[in-house]
């Protein structure tokens, strides 16, 4: 095996690319988890704005109106579980699963006259100085404009849980339903909302997918991201900046296992290409055993104001 | 305005007429999709779910296909009814079926050519050992460190894929297929061939596997106290323990059983109707067995009911590839519509919808 | 007479089945405490979430400061004056005090002021809170604090409080009372909610009396007596338990220095805990909630298994069996939580009778339910309890709470228990079911079985218990013979100093 062929530069540089995308759909899930709820359904908006963010970038030309498109879609078809858990009730495990497959079916349907097109791509930032600056430039200042949004977002979401009142009430929310609807918050609109937010996260994550990092259409081509990203959810204990510490060190692993077996290292590339999964599920048992805290209380519990 | 109220106790009505609401809805707003899609509406959903059974010119081929599709659907959905029913989540069953016919394959294979009568029933012994194994690593890992099993479950149908992908071009390709992927044609071995047991009704051992699973599960959920136990899980975990219940065995059971009955589906299925281990032999049962569970009520008769309806949707969506150009996913868009409007009619059991007058008025 | 400060008239609420309030009607003057009176069910919840906001009237109307009022949210109830303390706090364990207040106000300055406000407060009306800490490492009297807190921060003109007593120890409310006392001073008033008549009579200036959803009285609690409150609020008159007086046997249920740890971060660890219970002897445990009921009696049910030789039922050591076993030797138990613990509320009353009843009524012999059996099990229970329910196919959520408990309580009663471990046995039960209970356990314990009752209400354990015990902060204290024992000395026990009382 030949490790010299591995740019370290380029190295981090692709880490960065591939670890936006799940990035993107694990910070909006953390807050939809923080308000309480649990939608299992990441997989299936990702893949749905990854299809529609695809489309309408190629049909425009704009990769940018391509995104919030891809926002849109994830936050309609999230609000479709929305209204199924929060107003009609209905089990939050169960309804997250189906969302995932109604997602599946209609990105490949959708997706169907796509299939082997190229896109126009975002262009990668040549900021004059600060990109020219030797191995810093090309590693971490010379990306496209999403990578360092998905950071940025991460950020903002750490300050509004931290600092203000409608964090703080969503953080309530997902505490203890009862005792905010008692305080006379109004606990389903809080939600719906968190969970559109979730919804317009990884709409953008799956755009990010078919218009940067692949960049093209193929059915079922999230393969799992959307799990992952519920996974480094529970990894990060539901902390902002571990989230991003989380699908950065996922990232890293994608990125790693794609170099190792292009280096041709001596590992059967089953196991290199299962190894995300994998590590996934390592993770997920390291956390468990340490007795991961910081779920949010009310997590995946219905709330309904009986009187 | 529309207000929801708690029903002092689950509607009993309503469990068994919400499957018919969720069809009704999925029918309409499936074809008002189709009709969109430049196919005329009635044309679809009379090719889906009629075409299959009645069509005078093909319905003698596509009725045998029923049952070939509805025997795995109906096994594993029955397995998993056991897991939701008790609150456990097992959503990898994709990976448990998997795995059950690589280990089952693999068993039969390491005796080729032989034509011993033992052959088939070893296999089908590890292709349920297979699943089984696959479904305890989540179910341990719950147990023992509190893991989340729906992600590892979930997790372990990726690498189950990868698996596939490394035997079907690796060790158990067919050493006289000239290098293509893929194992040995069961079909073509007699020792363990799963034929229909009646020839040309697409009745082989597997859907003869699936009704017994579906008597047993009956018998288990209504007359076995461990049939109360499950449910009593999944209902209210806290007295289920106070009732003595060991919430571990209940999660090593179900979450083995599930497996085990995914693993024997998958082994049924690659060596009748699929006949060789290949990538994509597998198409997608574990998972629609999910849809096929809630929309049979979790119910055995329901599941067998819904098992067979998703068969009809599966061969009708087929034939409208075939007929009117449909695209595949879009038959897949309606299952999961169907589950989709299923829980949304599920508030009908649990609630009363009233509708009350605008309520400003009362102040 | 001045203008009072809050006035309500005609206030009605029907729920389908029930009319919560039917045409309720009284006033508060300024700087009064108030008592709102009556027993669980008398409606006393409806109409304080009407006046805060949390539920709207169908009639009737409020006057507040001369003007009307009808908040349709709670947030517009503060913004004119009223603040609550509910009986259930509406407090988040995962957030820290001074977050759980601003929660509670409309406009809250920045943390650190706000840090500084509750530390003002917190000294000014002598309830010590530390605004950084969690509220989940809380116990339930700080947490009261921080309600109260959150309250006063706002400057109401009406506190409504609920039940505020129930979790406190007597010198708790002591120092309650005393900060109450300092609000009247200033010129606010009090809704007092409460069903204990002595404390009205130490506290409170005028008194409206409830009783199924109408107001049936009013009266001055200095100048009535505690009968004549009681007669009021519960109507007619009811038997009292038969006095105790009885042999008692051998030891049934022997714990000794039985330790167990939390079961999470904001649960209580059970600390040697040492008693016996001998055969017919009632047993009464008190103690402010959350000071380790729950966990002792999982620890004695065999729903959490307990270190060897902690606990021994007629000299055999059973800490390390489980329920099933431990019920099948005699030990049966009744949690506190009925819908979710004690029984599944979406099963029917047979599959409920099954949940306890399978092995000593043998309603599964080997593991095949036999369910007429069940059935006829759970009918039994129904009638010699007078379970008031359509029949046994009903799913045990549709009860009330009292039939319920009923149902509980005959379950295990009706299976002959040589020891039963009892958990809150009349927590919301109404006058006249409350006495069936407490007698039927007394006839249990009458017949030789060993009873342990854990509960929050006093009186209750005083009325059936030979001995007493308290626990506090996971500690049990001596058991003391209740003959001898008086409320200062029970006070110091259930505070956990019970070396000064003794």
């Amino acid at each position: 095996m030949d490790l010299s062929s591995i740019n370290p530069i380029l190295l981090v540089a692709s880490i960065m690319v591939s670890a936006t995308p799940i990035l993107l759909a694990a910070i909006g899930e953390m807050v939809v988890e923080k308000a309480g709820v649990l939608n299992l359904g990441v997989e299936g908006m990702m893949i749905t704005g990854a299809v529609v963010g695809f489309a309408i970038a190629v049909n425009t030309g704009t990769p940018g109106l391509g995104f919030v498109a891809a926002a849109c879609a994830g936050a309609v078809l999230s609000l479709t579980f929305a209204f199924l858990t929060q107003y009609l009730l209905s089990n939050q495990v169960a309804t997250g699963l189906g969302l995932t497959l109604v997602g599946l079916g209609l990105s490949s349907l959708i997706g169907k006259p796509y299939e082997g097109i190229k896109s126009p791509t975002l262009p990668k930032l040549d900021i004059p100085i600060l990109s020219d600056i030797p191995v810093i430039g090309p590693m971490l200042l010379s990306h496209d404009i999403m990578v360092y949004f998905s950071l940025a977002l991460v950020a903002a979401v750490w300050a509004f849980l931290k600092y203000t009142r409608a964090g703080l009430i969503l953080r309530a929310v997902g505490e203890s339903a009862d005792s905010a609807h008692a305080l006379g918050y109004k606990v389903v609109n809080v939600r719906v909302m968190a969970i559109m937010f979730g919804g317009a996260c990884a709409g953008l994550g799956g755009a990010y997918l078919s218009l940067v990092r692949v960049p093209q259409w193929t059915e079922g081509m999230t393969a799992g991201a959307g799990w992952i990203a519920l996974a480094i959810v529970v990894f990060a204990s539901w902390r902002a900046g571990r989230v991003a510490v989380g699908a950065y060190l996922f990232g890293g692993i994608t990125v790693l296992q794609l170099n190792l077996q292009a280096a041709g290292a001596q590992v059967p590339v089953a196991l290199l290409s299962a190894s995300p999964y994998l590590i996934t599920i390592l993770v997920l048992v390291i956390i468990s055993a340490k007795g991961a805290h910081g779920a949010p209380a009310a997590l995946g519990r219905a709330f309904h104001a009986s009187n | 305005m529309i207000t929801l109220e708690k029903r002092p106790e689950p509607s009993k009505h309503w469990t068994y007429l919400t499957p018919f609401v969720a069809i009704a809805l999925t029918m309409i707003v499936g074809g008002a999709m189709f009709g969109m899609m430049g196919v005329d509406p009635f044309e679809a959903i009379r090719t889906i779910f009629w075409d299959p059974i009645f069509n005078t010119q093909f319905a003698s081929y596509t009725r045998p296909q029923l049952l070939v599709k509805a025997g795995p659907l109906i096994l594993i959905a029955i397995g998993l009814s056991l897991g939701f029913k008790a609150g456990i989540w097992n959503i990898g069953a994709e990976g448990q079926y998997i795995i059950g016919a690589v280990c089952g394959a693999a068993a039969g294979l390491a005796f080729y050519p032989s034509d011993s009568i033992f052959i088939f029933p070893l296999m089908l012994i590890f292709g349920m050992l297979g699943g089984w194994i696959w479904a305890m690593i989540p179910a341990l890992l719950k147990t023992k460190l509190g893991t989340n099993e729906i992600l590892v479950s979930l997790m372990l149908v990726y690498v189950a894929e990868n698996i596939l992908a490394t035997a079907a071009s690796g060790f158990l390709r067919n050493p006289d297929g000239r290098g293509f992927p893929g194992s040995r044609n069961f079909k073509e071995w007699d020792a363990a061939f799963n034929a229909d047991i009646i020839s040309g009704t697409g009745m082989h051992w597997g859907v003869l596997a699936a009704f017994i699973a579906v008597i047993a599960a009956y018998a288990l959920m209504t007359k076995h106290l461990l049939g109360f136990q499950i449910r009593l899980s999944g209902e209210a975990p806290r007295a289920a323990r106070f009732a003595g219940v060991n919430p571990s065995a209940m999660i090593l059971i179900c979450m083995g059983l599930s497996g085990a009955l995914a693993g024997l589906a998958g082994i049924f299925e690659v060596t009748g109707p699929a006949g060789v281990v290949n990538i994509g032999f597998n198409a997608g049962y574990g998972f629609t067995a999910i849809i096929v569970a809630f929309l049979g009520r979790l119910n055995p008769i329901g599941i067998l009911l819904a098992g067979l309806l998703m068969a009809l949707t599966y061969i009708g969506g087929e034939l409208t590839q075939l007929m009117l150009a449909m695209p595949a996913a879009a038959i897949q868009l309606f299952q999961g519509m169907l589950l989709f409007f299923l829980l949304a009619a599920d508030v009908l059991v649990n609630f009363r919808i009233r509708f009350t007058s605008s309520a400003k008025g009362a102040a | 007479m001045e203008q009072p400060l809050l006035s309500l008239s005609g206030l009605t609420k029907a729920y389908p089945g029930v009319v919560a309030n039917d045409d309720v009607g009284f006033h508060i003057g300024t700087g009064e405490i108030h008592a709102l009176l009556g027993e669980n069910g008398a409606g006393k919840s409806t109409l304080v979430k009407m006046i805060y906001g949390l539920v709207k009237p169908d009639r009737g109307e409020m006057v507040l400061n001369g003007s009307p009022f009808a908040p349709t949210k709670p947030s517009m109830a503060r913004k004119s004056g009223v603040a609550m303390v509910f009986q259930h706090f509406s407090l988040f364990e995962a957030l820290n005090v001074a977050e759980n207040v601003a929660l509670g106000m409309e406009t809250p300055p920045p943390m650190r002021d706000l840090a500084k406000q509750i530390r003002d407060v917190s000294e000014k009306y002598g309830l010590p809170l530390d605004p950084d800490r969690t509220v989940g490492t809380l116990s339930v009297g700080e947490r009261q604090r921080v309600e109260i807190i959150r309250c006063l921060l706002q400057n109401p003109k009406l506190l409504i409080m609920d039940e505020p007593t129930s979790v406190l120890t007597p010198q708790e409310v002591e120092v309650l009372f005393k900060t109450l006392n300092q609000l009247r001073a200033e010129g606010r008033s009090i809704l007092y909610i409460s069903h204990k008549l002595e404390e009205i009579r130490a506290l409170c200036d005028n008194a409206t009396i409830l009783r199924g959803g109408k107001n049936v009285g009013t009266c001055i609690p200095a100048e009535t007596t505690a009968r004549e409150m009681a007669e009021m609020m519960v109507g007619s008159s009811f038997a009292t338990p038969a006095a105790h007086n009885r042999a008692m046997g051998d030891v049934a249920l022997q714990v000794s220095n039985l330790s167990l740890p939390a079961m999470d971060d904001f649960g209580t660890p059970l600390r040697e805990v040492t008693l016996s219970l001998r055969k017919g002897e009632v047993l009464g445990i008190g103690g402010v909630a959350g000071n380790g009921q729950d966990e002792l009696l999982l620890a004695l049910s065999g729903e959490r298994l307990a270190p060897a030789g902690s606990i021994a039922m007629n000299g055999q050591d059973i800490s390390r069996i489980g329920t099933l076993a431990r019920r099948k030797m005699g030990l049966l138990a009744a949690p506190e939580e009925r819908l979710g613990h004690a029984a599944a509320p979406d099963m029917s009353l047979i599959e409920n009778a099954l949940l306890t009843g399978a092995d000593r009524q043998n309603l599964s012999p080997k593991k095949i339910v036999n369910w007429r059996k069940a059935r006829h099990f759970a009918e039994d229970v129904i009638r010699k309890f007078d379970v008031r329910t359509p029949g046994a196919h009903v799913a045990a959520r549709a009860l009330s709470g009292g039939n319920l408990q009923k149902f509980v309580v005959g379950r295990e009663v009706l299976q002959n228990p040589d020891i039963l471990i009892i958990n809150q046995p009349t927590w919301g039960v109404d006058a006249a079911a409350a006495a069936a209970i407490r007698q039927a356990l007394l006839d249990l314990a009458a017949n030789g079985a060993a009873i342990l009752v854990i509960s929050q209400d006093l009186d209750e354990l005083l009325e059936i218990s030979d001995n007493f015990a308290a626990l506090n902060e996971g500690r049990l204290s001596a058991a003391r013979k209740v003959s001898d024992l008086d409320m200062e000395q029970i006070g110091l026990m259930m505070g956990g100093m019970e070396g000064a009382a003794a």
